[in-house]
């Protein structure tokens, strides 16, 4: 039973963090209908910010001999710290997908949708190989942002081992969702990108600046993606230029198995994909992982094609 | 129409042009193929780095039977599938006379066959699966194989106490499968139990699920025999879900990566290796201080190794006296005691190395050496 428990609560690091990717997915697939193969890759590219950003926020982590030509305002396994780089990694991920959304989409929005999706599939390939340009194929080491305490009543009482870092990501995760539910429910762009997803053209004949709305989802889906790439690194200290291959595919199927387009389906998506991938390989063998993850998939599909919350949409003709 | 045949045959005979020339006669070119980039890139730049240097040491003292080695160098990006294209590439383009290369078995196996064929001899540094080798006896290898790095773990294990160890595989790496076969064999038929085996693939990032079914079996120690990137978070994240008992691997675990990301995790392990950098023998202060000199850094095993394999390689073309395939596969095969960084290399009947192996361990966040077990 405690390696049962053990097993679930390992499940939910990885279910927030695919949860959080496949949320940027299904926000883009709402309002272009087309899927963004590059997100995993903002993703890596998220991670690689906060690599690079921390040593200038975080005192202690620039490496000696190195002088940096400030003091960093923040004190290292600090809260503050830590909060700073999940911004400036948000921030800069956002600049990157309103970026790749200007120069690479845009032009070809007019264009059949097989176009962009083979240019997403270009603009992934970029990022992974101008990464390993840039930042070098080596694994590197993410630096600690929190220190990594277990919480020692629930050891000694349950014998189940949860750390800070476990339920910081799911605190930061659940957060996340809200604040984006809010914005897609309670404010002006959210229901334009709303109104935008349900029909584009009647939507600029009321007046709304679908480009805008467009940018500002690639922004807030990229922004999420960023936070992820944060959190991974912090759970799995060690990031590459291809991290965002095998997670953003993962996210992507948690994204379908939600119902596409669908925004709490992506979370619910993510979650458990989280948690069948830990049971599988916890009672049975990582062989299997991916096949039951994608079998998962096909079934529910099968059986529910629009994904587990996603609603039918009649074919316009 | 007519500029287009024009400009056809421009191109055409530019490249008729490109393959005439090829390499001028006074070079002795030898293909290089390795992991420079991609998952395994720590231990393909640094067999490289040693490669190279060898070569260069070789050339700046005056080369061999009166000509320079060319060395030309090839990533293969840590992809399968790549060291068969490089192979192709190698042989009908530019025309090499041997292939050194890969550190990681399952790219050396890819590449064997091809050189086996076209009758090129390949001298793999550091691929330790016993499977390389059998391909053919144009096949070396200048390291020992797992069957010996398997059982070393398994002495090991058992001199230390261990009589209950848990096994975590790769198993998309014929590598760390070998080394956990050999070691659960020669493991259980000392005494000890193999308490739990569970496996992971190349890339993953979460082991959580696997230590978790570990640990509920209460081992004495983890035999980990894999590549240090994943070997570097299995250690982490078994510290983190509390499970405190040491790792046990193979020269895998050798990487610039391990230390920095598992931090203190990882003390305490050990793993097998070729050879340490504290060792005081002369030939291998003298590697380290002019490899340092060049590169700034102290070379691993894999540089070590890529050194031994290109040596070897220059040694037996000098005593064959040309560069004839099938005179240099047989002056290769005839190496003994070559007195090598890694150890005195005699190469056996399946033109494996013998030569002992060391046991490391991790102090203060360093590797740090244990102790020697000959064959």
């Amino acid at each position: 039973m405690t390696e049962f428990l053990q097993q679930l609560i390992n499940s939910l690091t990885l279910g927030s963090i695919y949860a959080l990717i496949a949320l940027g997915y299904t926000m883009i697939y709402g309002v272009l209908r087309f899927v963004n193969f590059a997100h995993g890759d903002v993703f890596m590219v998220g991670s690689f910010v906060g690599y690079y950003a921390a040593p200038y926020l975080i005192k202690g982590i620039a490496e000696s001999g190195r002088s940096l030509p400030f003091v960093p305002p923040f004190a290292q396994n600090s809260y503050a710290g830590a909060i700073a780089v999940l911004l400036v990694a948000m921030l800069a991920c956002a600049v990157l997908g309103i970026l790749t959304e200007k120069i690479a989409y845009r032009p070809l929005r007019s264009r059949p949708r097989l176009t962009m999706l083979i240019t997403a599939i270009g603009v992934s390939i970029f990022l992974e190989y101008f990464g390993q340009f840039l930042f070098g194929a080596d694994p590197k080491s993410f630096p600690s942002l929190m220190d990594m305490n277990e919480f020692e009543w629930i050891d000694t009482h349950w014998g189940l081992t949860i750390t800070n870092v476990d339920v910081t990501i799911l605190g930061v995760t659940v957060a996340l969702l809200v604040a984006l539910r809010m914005i897609v429910m309670k404010t002006k762009i959210g229901m334009a990108m709303r109104a935008l997803s349900f029909n584009p053209t009647a939507c600029s004949l009321m007046g709304v600046n679908n480009d805008m709305v467009i940018s500002f989802t690639f922004g807030l889906g990229s922004a999420l993606a960023g936070a992820g790439g944060i959190l991974y690194a912090s759970a799995y200290p060690s990031i590459d230029p291809l991290l965002g291959v095998n997670v953003g595919l993962k996210a992507f199927v948690a994204a379908v198995l939600g119902g596409i387009g669908n925004i709490p389906g992506a979370a619910l998506g993510g979650f458990l994909i989280g948690l069948v991938e830990t049971m599988v390989v916890g009672y049975w063998s990582s062989n299997y992982r991916d096949a039951i993850a994608f079998a998962v998939l096909i079934l529910i599909l099968l059986v529910k094609p629009t994904g587990l919350l996603g609603k039918s949409e009649r074919e316009k003709v | 129409m007519v500029k287009l045949h024009t400009k056809l045959f421009t191109l055409l005979a530019v490249l008729a042009m490109g393959c005439a020339t090829g390499y001028s006669q006074d070079e002795i070119v030898v293909g290089e193929f390795a992991s420079l980039t991609g998952g395994n890139a720590s231990f393909g730049q640094s067999s490289h780095k040693g490669t190279q240097l060898a070569v260069d040491e070789i050339n700046a003292s005056g080369g061999v039977l009166g000509k320079k080695i060319k060395l030309i160098t090839e990533d293969d990006q840590s992809l399968a599938g790549q060291p068969a294209t490089i192979m192709r590439k190698f042989i009908s383009s530019d025309k090499v006379i041997a292939v050194l290369g890969e550190v990681a078995s399952s790219k050396s196996l890819e590449a064997a066959p091809i050189c086996q064929a076209n009758k090129i001899p390949m001298i793999s540094p550091a691929s330790t699966n016993p499977k390389v080798t059998e391909v053919g006896d144009y096949i070396f290898r200048v390291c020992f194989i797992d069957p010996f790095q398997g059982t070393v773990g398994a002495k090991f294990a058992l001199g230390k106490g261990w009589k209950n160890v848990a096994v975590l595989t790769d198993v998309k790496q014929d590598y760390c499968k070998g080394l956990a076969e050999f070691f659960e064999e020669a493991f259980t038929k000392n005494g000890g139990t193999i308490v739990k085996e569970v496996s992971y693939s190349t890339g993953d990032k979460d082991f959580k699920a696997q230590i978790t079914s570990i640990k509920a079996t209460h081992p004495d120690a983890i035999y980990v025999p894999g590549y240090y990137a994943e070997v570097a978070l299995i250690a982490r994240q078994a510290k983190q879900l509390g499970l405190k008992v040491p790792l046990l691997g193979g020269d895998g675990w050798v990487g610039d990566s391990l230390i920095p990301v598992a931090g203190a995790a990882i003390e305490g392990s050990f793993f097998s290796n070729h050879y340490s950098e504290e060792d005081k023998s002369p030939i291998i202060q003298d590697f380290v201080k002019t490899y340092k000199d060049k590169y700034g850094a102290v070379p691993d095993a894999m540089a070590a190794l890529g050194y031994d394999s290109a040596n070897i390689l220059a040694a037996a073309i000098k005593s064959a006296g040309t560069t004839d395939s099938a005179k240099l596969r047989d002056a290769i095969a005839a190496t003994k005691d070559f007195k090598a960084v890694t150890g005195t290399i005699t190469l056996d009947a399946n033109r494996n190395a013998t030569k002992p192996a060391v046991m490391m361990t991790i102090k203060d966040g360093k590797f740090s050496y244990v102790d020697t077990v000959s064959p």
